[in-house]
Parts: structure tokens; C-alpha cells; sequence
């Protein structure tokens, strides 16, 4: 079979954007369901298995307790389901046109990476940093060597004719309020540990943020920084745009104009894959059919949209990213040891991250127009290149304030569009 | 804002924490930057953070009130286990513990999902959708006698 990632190239080669949900039900029947439903939208489409919140966490008798007793989960528990059942649940609906995708968020995935390699699934994503400060309490320096341990036994795979797949997740972190320049350093220095733990097959994510100009400047810089670091290592990549991963629009129309606009993103920049987000979004899991329709609303958006920028031009996300990448690289040659080094030291610091490893001096603000900058760099090798703004500490209200910035502008621009409606 | 509201029994501070199997960390953080304001000293325990932790800093730090927060959907699982697993220790039988969020993975069955909460041994439920927030800040007026900590 071939892999995630000649599939994303063959269709990318032909001008379609290429798209995809993040989708995962408890059941094997629901998931099937899914993964059809997905794979016959109007749209060109790859399939996720999204893995639920226990089975993250390695708590697989709360996943069985709960399969069990038919309490709802927030995913498809891949390590409970056994392989053969998980292999039926995918028969006739994976294959070359169809290649399928498990997304987990777990800093210890070794369980997860077994259980998809048992169904044969050799494409997944997450990264040692990206799945470990923002997903909960597993110490840095042991999501490293977690993360070390999953790659060689993804890469493993190869010998066996598959063609493994890693996405980094370093794109998003905790979905909002991180300057683009340190979600693209992160988003590269994942992919590079990736490729020292045998992996040569990837795709870098950026998640969309609040300013659609900064968003397309993250991705130019980061396709540009890939270029200059991966390709040489003979490492194929590929750019992932994620729909917005913060707070989303309460209404139809506002959840479907940020779509369209990642759309938009995804394709003047080039980037040849897409994650979509759903109406349902701010309120609960979505369903089938929510999240076919945003697959086809994204594909329209996309099919409209002007073509690619070239990647070479010098910005303030590029060199704020440089900066970062060049910092964590001179700590050493094992990237896992330079990155633990890094956040102790706050040459990487994720503003208003809790994480005990994490050491929380930076800290961002939205400009008027969107824009995130830094207030605060503490320790971040940044001071040449950006100004600050003493940081008062925020309050409540602030703090939701920025949060809710891109959903209330949407939910604003589509009740001015239809002024008919009221907001909810 | 802190002085008068330094009555019991949240004299004896707020635990703020996620429960065992989320992940999500800006809820925690607004409760904290909210309780804060309203007068209370934090200690926020963070994401993911297992059972038999939560149950041991209650019993370490015998705090005024227990805030939970959950939004993945896992919080009414997640919530009744640990409930259970605080009110089985004598000294946790009467600590005021509260959750909050978005408890289950659909809208409906939200009713029936506050009435297990409560009686699994919750004091309160601020479940989305409720006004939850203005809620909360009544509940927490009303704990320490506070009129003032609603407006
Ligand atoms: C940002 C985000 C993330 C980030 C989190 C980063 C971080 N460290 O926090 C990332 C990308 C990592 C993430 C991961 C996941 N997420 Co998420 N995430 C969101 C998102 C987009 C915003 C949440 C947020 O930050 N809100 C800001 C805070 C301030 O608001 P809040 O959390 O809603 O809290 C408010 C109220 O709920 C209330 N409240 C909350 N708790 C309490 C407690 C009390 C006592 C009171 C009074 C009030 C209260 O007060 C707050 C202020 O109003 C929401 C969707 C949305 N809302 O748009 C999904 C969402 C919460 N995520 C969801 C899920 C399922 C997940 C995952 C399991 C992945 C998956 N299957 O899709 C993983 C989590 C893994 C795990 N182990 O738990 C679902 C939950 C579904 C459900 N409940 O039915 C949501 C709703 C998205 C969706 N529609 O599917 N997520």
C-alpha cells in the first residue's frame, strides 16, 4: 500500500487541497461509519482515527470500564479495541486512495504506536514537546525518551515495506496565544527528533491564529525553514495547516467563515493538507455529518482561492523562529537532550503554559488587529529581534478576553452578514 | 482583594485542578485568575492530575472549598470516581467540592448528569450553558458569607 504521504504529494501535484477531520467515536461500528462518510464527501480527503482522552493518558481499564458500560468517550480507544477488531473496522475503507491517520495526544504513546502497527496504521503525529506541555503533567526529559522509544518503533516498520508517517503537532500547543515563531521553531525542531530517531517521512503543522497575514507569514517561514534543514537531510516533508485550535465561533456562519479562512491559508501558502474544525466545535464532539460538511466547506473555499506565495522572503516570524531553532540546535547534538535543556532554561518558554517543566516567563498579547506578540520574553533569544511592553499581570476577564478574540469577530462579521439572527 | 474574605471556611484557600484524564489547562487557569479576584488564596494542581493525588493534597492541605474543572467530555466519568474516592476519607466527608465545565461528550443528558454528580457527593455542579460562572461566584459569596463577592 502506499503512504500517507505519497497521497498528500499525488494529489498536492494535481492542485487539490487535500483534507481531513478530526474525528474518533467509541465504537468500531461508529468509527467505520465515519471514516466512510468521510471518504465519500465531496471533497479529497484522508481519514483520522482520533484516539479518546483515557487512552491518552494510559488509563486503558477507564476506556474498558467505559466501553463497557456505554458511557460516552471522546474517541476511538485503538489500544482496547483488539487489532483484529480494528482491522475489520478499517477493511475495504482504507487502501490507496483512502489513507488513514491515527491523531492521540499522549506523551507516553508507545501503546498507542503498538495498537496502530498491530491494525496497520503506520501514520500518526505528536512530538515530544508538543504532546507533553500542553497535555498534562508527564515530566519533559520522559515524554522525550517516550517519544525516542515510539519513533524507532515506528521506523522499525519500514523494513517491513510500510511507509511510516509522522506529523509534528508543534504548530498548535496549547492552540492560542503563542507567537507564530515559536509554534513554527517547534514545529521544525519535532521534525528534525523525528528524523534522529530514523523517521525521514513527515509533515510540519501550523495551527491558524488570529491575523490572517501573520498566519501566512508563519507558514511561508516555515515551509522556507524546512527547506534549509530538513531537505538536506534527505527528509520528505509536507506543510499541515490545522484549522483554528483556540476558542471557536458559537455560530454556523462564524465557524464556517474561520474555516474558509484556514482554507484560504492552506492554499497561498502551499500547503497541500488541511485539518478542519466543525460548527459543533464550541460545544461538544461533532458528529458525522457535522464534520462532513465542514470537510466539503473547506474543500469549496479552497477550490476558490488564489495560489501559492514563494517561500523565500524574509519576515519577523522567520528570524524569530531562526533564532529559536539556531538557539536549541547549538545546545548539543542529541535534539531530545538540547530540548529538555532549552525549556529548563527558557530558551523555549510556551506563554501561560502550566506545565511544571515549562518555565513561564514569556508572555504574548493580541495586537488590535489580531497580531500575536511578546510582552515578556523572559530567557527567549529574541531581545535583537523584538521589542517588548512591560506585562501587567492579566485578570479573568482579560484572560478570556484574548482568548475569545477570533470567536467574537467571527461570530460578529456573521451576524453583521445576516442581521436577522441573534446571537446565542 | 483580599481582607475580610479571609473568613472560613475558604480561609483555608481554594484547590483548583483538572481531573484525571484532561488535558486542558485555560479553564484552570481562568478559575484561578477568578477565585483570586474574588479575594482567596489559589493553589491550582494543573491538567491530568490522577485520583489518588487530587484525594492526597485534600488531605494534605484541607482546603475551604475543591474547584474541578472538566471539559473533554470524560468530566462526569471522571468526576463521580473521584468524588467517591474524597468522601470515603472522614476528614473530606463535609469539604465543600465543586465541578464544572462541559461534563459529557453531547448537550443532552445534562439533568441527568448533575443529579449523579450530586449524588455521588458534590456540594454543586456549574455545568456550561447555565451561566455557570455568575453562578460559581454566588455559591462562593454565600460559602463565606461574602455579599459582595457576587457583584
Ligand atoms: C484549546 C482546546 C484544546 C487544546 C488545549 C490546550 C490546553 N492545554 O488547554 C488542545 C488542542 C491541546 C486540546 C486537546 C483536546 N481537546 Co480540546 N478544545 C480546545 C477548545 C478549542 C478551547 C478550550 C479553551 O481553551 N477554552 C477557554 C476556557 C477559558 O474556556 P472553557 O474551557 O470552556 O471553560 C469555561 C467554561 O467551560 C467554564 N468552566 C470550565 N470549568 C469550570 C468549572 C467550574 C466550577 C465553573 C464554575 C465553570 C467552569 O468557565 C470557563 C470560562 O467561561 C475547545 C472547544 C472550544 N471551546 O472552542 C476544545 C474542546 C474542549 N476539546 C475537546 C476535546 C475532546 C479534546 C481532546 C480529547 C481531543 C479530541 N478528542 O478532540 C484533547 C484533550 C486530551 C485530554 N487528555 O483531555 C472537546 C470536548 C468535547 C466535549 N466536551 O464534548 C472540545 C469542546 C472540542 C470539540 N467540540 O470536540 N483542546
Amino acid at each position: 500500500m502506499s503512504g500517507f504521504a505519497d497521497f498528500v504529494a499525488q494529489q498536492a501535484a494535481a492542485g487539490r487541497l487535500v483534507v481531513q477531520p478530526r474525528m474518533g467515536f467509541a465504537t468500531p461500528e461508529e468509527m467505520r461509519a465515519g471514516l466512510i462518510a468521510t471518504k465519500s464527501a465531496a471533497a479529497t480527503t484522508v481519514g483520522t482515527v482520533t484516539v479518546d482522552s483515557y487512552t491518552r493518558v494510559g488509563d486503558l481499564a477507564a476506556a474498558r470500564t467505559a466501553l463497557r458500560r456505554g458511557a460516552g468517550l471522546n474517541g476511538y480507544p485503538l489500544a482496547t479495541h483488539d487489532a483484529a477488531t480494528t482491522r475489520r473496522m478499517l477493511d475495504g475503507v482504507r487502501d490507496d486512495t483512502f489513507p488513514v491517520q491515527v491523531r492521540h495526544g499522549s506523551a507516553a504513546p508507545q501503546h498507542i504506536f503498538a495498537a496502530s502497527l498491530r491494525a496497520g496504521l503506520d501514520a500518526t503525529e505528536g512530538g515530544p514537546v508538543s504532546y507533553c506541555l500542553p497535555y498534562g503533567r508527564v515530566p519533559l526529559e520522559v515524554s522525550v525518551r517516550n517519544w525516542a522509544a515510539a519513533c524507532r518503533l515506528l521506523a522499525r516498520t519500514r523494513d517491513l515495506g510500510a511507509r511510516p508517517h509522522l506529523e509534528t503537532f508543534g504548530g498548535c500547543m496549547l492552540g492560542q496565544l503563542c507567537p507564530p515563531g515559536q509554534l513554527v521553531a517547534i514545529s521544525v525542531l519535532e521534525a528534525l527528533f523525528f528524523r534522529q530517531h530514523g523517521l525521514d517521512d513527515v509533515s510540519v503543522s501550523y495551527a491558524q491564529q488570529a491575523n490572517a497575514d501573520q498566519d501566512r507569514e508563519a507558514v511561508l517561514a516555515l515551509r522556507r525553514l524546512c527547506t534549509e534543514l530538513l531537505t538536506p537531510l534527505g527528509i520528505e516533508w509536507h506543510v499541515v495547516v490545522y484549522a483554528y485550535m483556540g476558542v471557536y465561533p458559537t455560530t454556523d456562519e462564524g465557524a464556517h467563515g474561520l474555516l474558509a479562512r484556514a482554507a484560504e491559508l492552506a492554499v497561498t501558502t502551499g500547503a497541500p493538507r488541511l485539518i478542519v474544525k466543525t460548527v459543533a466545535e464550541s460545544r461538544r464532539i461533532p458528529t458525522v455529518r457535522e464534520n462532513v460538511a465542514a470537510l466539503e466547506h473547506a474543500a469549496a473555499a479552497a477550490r476558490s482561492a488564489a495560489g501559492p506565495h514563494d517561500a523565500t522572503a524574509d519576515s519577523q516570524t522567520y528570524a524569530e523562529a531562526r533564532a529559536l531553532i539556531d538557539a536549541v540546535l547549538g545546545l548539543g547534538p542529541d535534539l531530545g537532550d538540547a530540548l529538555v535543556t532549552a525549556f529548563r532554561r527558557g530558551l523555549l518558554d510556551i506563554p501561560f503554559c502550566l506545565h511544571p517543566d515549562n518555565a513561564g516567563r514569556s508572555r504574548s498579547y493580541l495586537d488590535a488587529d489580531g497580531r500575536l506578540r511578546w510582552a515578556e520574553l523572559g530567557s527567549l533569544p529574541l531581545r535583537h529581534l523584538v521589542g517588548t511592553r512591560a506585562a501587567r499581570p492579566v485578570t479573568s476577564t482579560e484572560l478570556l478576553g484574548a482568548l475569545a478574540f477570533v470567536r467574537h469577530r467571527y461570530d460578529r462579521e456573521a451576524l453583521e452578514a445576516s442581521p436577522t439572527r441573534r446571537l446565542t | 482583594m483580599t481582607g475580610p474574605h479571609g473568613l472560613a471556611p475558604t480561609g483555608r484557600g481554594v484547590l483548583v485542578s483538572g481531573l484525571a484524564s484532561d488535558a486542558h489547562t485555560w479553564n484552570l487557569m481562568y478559575l484561578q485568575l477568578l477565585i483570586e479576584e474574588l479575594g482567596h488564596p489559589v493553589t491550582n494542581l494543573g491538567p491530568c492530575v490522577p485520583d489518588e493525588l487530587l484525594v492526597g493534597e485534600c488531605l494534605r492541605r484541607a482546603p475551604g472549598l475543591v474547584v474541578l474543572s472538566s471539559v473533554n467530555g470524560h468530566g462526569t466519568q471522571d468526576g463521580l470516581r473521584l468524588i467517591r474516592a474524597l468522601r470515603r476519607h472522614g476528614r473530606l466527608a463535609t469539604t465543600p467540592v465543586v465541578i464544572g465545565g462541559m461534563l459529557g461528550i453531547t448537550e443532552e443528558g445534562r439533568e441527568e448528569r448533575v443529579r449523579q454528580l450530586l449524588a455521588a457527593g458534590f456540594d454543586a455542579v456549574f455545568e456550561n450553558g447555565t451561566d455557570a460562572v455568575a453562578l460559581f461566584k454566588d455559591y462562593v459569596g454565600a460559602l463565606t458569607g461574602d455579599r459582595h463577592a457576587a457583584s
